[in-house]
């Protein structure tokens, strides 16, 4: 008997989004990486992460590279774009915490239209640890950088009004919708965001992302499940393309974390981070994140070559 | 095609005599349906209904074993695609390849990494399970004395020789088949004499093909042989065509219902990059999706911590979330007079909150007690999580002799437990700590300056 290869079609399409002026995201009408089953639509995209303020607790040789420009956002977005070209460049906003600088919402604003006019890449906007502020901060970067197509991380369920209708209504930016690790509050939030008003080409969603170990198995079966609905059922609310902040989980954990005076077996720290990244991010994009955002540039050249190995 | 509920209670004699131990006929039909039961339980079924039941109802996906004694592994008997669905059942196994081309030094220095990386994570053992032992040189001398060592010196790892040298296979067989190795190598050429040897000594026989096409006329051919105990794999030169094989092996076996590729596959990442993080990125992909054997270059803390944590979560049984050990917990270098704080044993709360209480860089202590395995609101819903159970949890662990503080912090969600815990517990303090977990370092940091 012959070998019969068997096939999967689906009648859905995730949509695709376009960042900035041209940065196509999503599209695809089959699995990750199922190339054997159809359009894979646009390959995954990768961010590469900045703060406003000169990073703490990253790793020396990454802060030795980056100590020239490190004090300046725009200067650090240049060198990243001009040595590594990333798809785009993630803002984030360290600075506005409290126990840093607490900066306001117009000082953010300032910055980032700086290094808004200093790439030629979009960008993306993340915010602090407070939803309340997060809005404030989305809202005034939202107005500088009216129209502009940046995606902003993100809207959760606590701040989805505010941050819905200032970046996607009054001035013509994109939404992430964040949910925590659930097929029903993902689907929930986008209608949400929907009802507002915004619409679903200026939305992207983050459903929820961990580091490999800390509960993953949530972040695969829930990006599973999303695109399952989105393709299989046709789920019109689930069909909006995925991006996944991976460095601000997977530098934070014990593997990434821990000196190696404290457990030399476990060798050098920068390497153990980078690791955690790549293997976060392959993850992800095998479960079907569309963008992802990483840190360290070694792990920024891995995943840009895995993407290309798979997508070729 | 699998059969229903339904189709298999019109096969059963329908008298409800409850000799198998159901209840009812249709009892038992449901549960024979999710393969839970022997149909063999039934007494009174007719020979033809037993044949056709046991046809339909035999696994899609055939469970292999490989190994011996404490060190014995099963690969494959998946059901799903998707961990959703059900459950994926048995973990893929790690591997380390040798070869007998390389120099002395360089396999010392890989068995020593090899057996460097041994440790637990969650209840679980976490070491490289297979070395793979290649012939490269087609010298037998040669060969059987790189086996011998790595058998003499990988003590955790059970062999798995490379070789499409039926003599070879036969002697480096011989040579370690008390640990049940597997024999990689059954190809177009030498399948009848690879077959013949897995055969004698009833082991995992690693079966491999240029393409898909040419994999499957491999194994009917092998199957026509009687032998059934394989391991699939394809020679794919690129880490997008072997994806591609991988999961169209899988989906032959579970979608098209077709026995020929009813087996687990194993990936060779080490040969798409000599580079160690493509082999990571490869191996993490092939974690989720399909692959039994992951075989790679080399070993060490870099890649096993992210390889082996991967491997844990995707192979979490969805219907049974991973719990802690409950006890108290020294997070840095926390004394009698540090702070102490209280979770769920529910693993992902555990290593969140253990996590952020670590970069505070505030030595705590953290207590878990008996909270059934759930999340800090379910668990407080279900009264697991509780003045009881808190209080039992002090009292068990001896948390009054251990520690001078008798302030506790408890999660902000539960901020209404403050009074049931100060009645449990006579003597202390409840402090409402923070809602989210990321507001912990600076809570844990503010705390700390107050008291001191």
């Amino acid at each position: 008997m012959a070998y019969v290869k068997p096939q999967q079609k689906y009648q859905g399409k995730i949509r695709e989004v376009i960042l900035g002026e041209g940065l196509k995201i999503g599209g695809e009408s089959v699995l990750p990486f199922y190339s054997f089953d159809g359009d894979l639509g646009n390959v995954p995209k990768i961010g590469m992460e900045i703060w406003d303020i000169p990073p703490f607790g990253w790793s020396e040789k990454l802060m030795n590279e980056i100590k020239d420009v490190a004090e300046d956002p725009a200067k650090w977005a240049q060198y990243y774009v001009k040595n590594y070209n990333p798809d785009f460049i993630t803002l984030r906003f360290v600075g506005a915490n409290p126990d840093t600088k607490d900066r306001t919402p117009e000082e953010c604003a300032e910055i980032a239209k700086k290094v808004a006019e200093s790439v030629n890449v979009p960008l993306v906007i993340a915010g602090c640890d407070s939803n309340e502020k997060n809005a404030r901060i989305f809202t005034k970067v939202a107005e500088a950088l009216a129209d502009k197509n940046y995606a902003f991380l993100s809207a959760v369920e606590a701040n989805y009004k505010e941050v819905g209708a200032a970046v996607g209504l009054a001035y013509g930016n994109i939404v992430v919708a964040e949910s925590s690790v659930d097929l029903n509050l993902a689907k929930q939030l986008n209608i949400l965001l929907t009802q507002l008003g915004v619409k679903p080409e200026k939305m992207l969603m983050n459903p929820g992302i961990s580091a490999v170990g800390y509960g993953f198995e949530y972040v695969v079966t829930t990006l599973d499940r999303i695109k399952l609905a989105a393709l299989e059922q046709n789920d019109t609310t689930l069909q909006i393309p995925i991006i996944m902040p991976i460095s601000f989980e997977t530098w934070k954990v014990k593997e990434s974390v821990a000196e190696k005076e404290d457990v030399p077996e476990w060798g050098d720290r920068e390497e153990r981070g980078i690791a955690m990244e790549i293997a976060t991010a392959v993850g992800v994009l095998t479960a079907g994140a569309d963008a992802v955002i990483l840190r360290h540039p070694r792990s920024f050249e891995y995943i840009k070559r895995f993407i290309k190995e798979m997508t070729n | 095609m699998a059969l229903t509920g339904m189709d298999i209670y019109k096969l059963l004699p329908k008298k409800n005599c409850k000799e198998c131990g159901f209840p009812t006929c249709l009892a038992f039909a449901m549960k024979l349906a999710q393969g839970g039961v022997d149909a063999g339980k039934c007494p009174y079924m007719s020979d033809e209904a037993k044949k056709k039941l046991s046809e339909a109802t035999a696994p899609l996906m055939k469970t292999v074993k490989f190994g011996s004694g404490d060190k014995t592994y099963t690969l494959g008997g998946e059901t799903v695609l998707f961990r959703h669905e059900k459950t994926f059942v048995n973990r893929n196994r790690f591997a380390v390849m040798f070869n007998d081309t390389m120099s002395e030094e360089e396999i010392n220095e890989k068995i020593s990494r090899m057996n460097g990386v041994n440790y637990v994570r969650i209840n679980e053992n976490m070491f490289v399970e297979i070395a793979a032992v290649k012939c490269e040189s087609k010298n037998k001398e040669k060969y059987m004395e790189l086996l011998k060592k790595v058998k003499n010196e990988c003590k955790l790892a059970v062999p798995m020789i490379i070789t499409d040298d039926p003599e070879i296979a036969k002697a480096a067989v011989d040579e370690v088949k008390e640990l049940g190795p597997i024999l990689f190598g059954a190809n177009e050429e030498n399948f009848e004499a690879m077959v013949n040897i897995a055969k004698e000594n009833n082991l995992l026989l690693g079966v491999e093909a240029e393409n898909l096409e040419a994999l499957y006329n491999l194994v009917e051919k092998i199957h026509s042989l009687g032998y059934k105990e394989l391991l699939l794999s394809t020679k794919a030169e690129s880490a997008k065509q072997l994806f591609e094989d991988v999961v169209n092996i899988r989906r032959t076996a579970l979608i098209s219902q077709d026995r020929t590729f009813g087996y687990p596959t194993a990936v060779f990442v080490n040969r798409l990059s000599e580079d160690k993080f493509m082999q990571l990125s490869y191996a993490s992909m092939f974690i989720e999706k399909y692959a039994s054997i992951i075989v790679l270059d080399d070993i060490d803390y870099s890649l096993a911590l992210p390889l082996f944590a991967l491997r844990q979560n995707i192979y979490t049984d969805p219907q049974r979330p991973m719990r802690v050990e409950q006890g108290i917990y020294k997070i840095g270098q926390a004394d009698e007079n540090s702070p102490l704080l209280v979770t769920v044993d529910f693993a992902l709360t555990y290593f969140i909150v253990s996590g952020e209480v670590e970069r505070s860089k505030v030595p705590a202590w953290v207590l878990i007690p008996d909270a059934g395995g759930y999340s800090v609101l379910t668990a407080w819903a279900a009264g697991k999580f509780s003045g009881k159970s808190i209080a039992k949890a002090v009292k068990d662990f001896g948390v009054e002799d251990k520690i001078k503080t008798r302030e506790i912090i408890i999660p902000g969600k539960v901020a209404v437990l403050k009074s049931d815990i100060e009645d449990a517990l006579p003597g202390w303090k409840v402090v409402v700590g923070t809602e989210e977990a990321a507001m912990i370092p600076k809570f844990l940091r503010d705390y700390a300056a107050k008291r001191s």
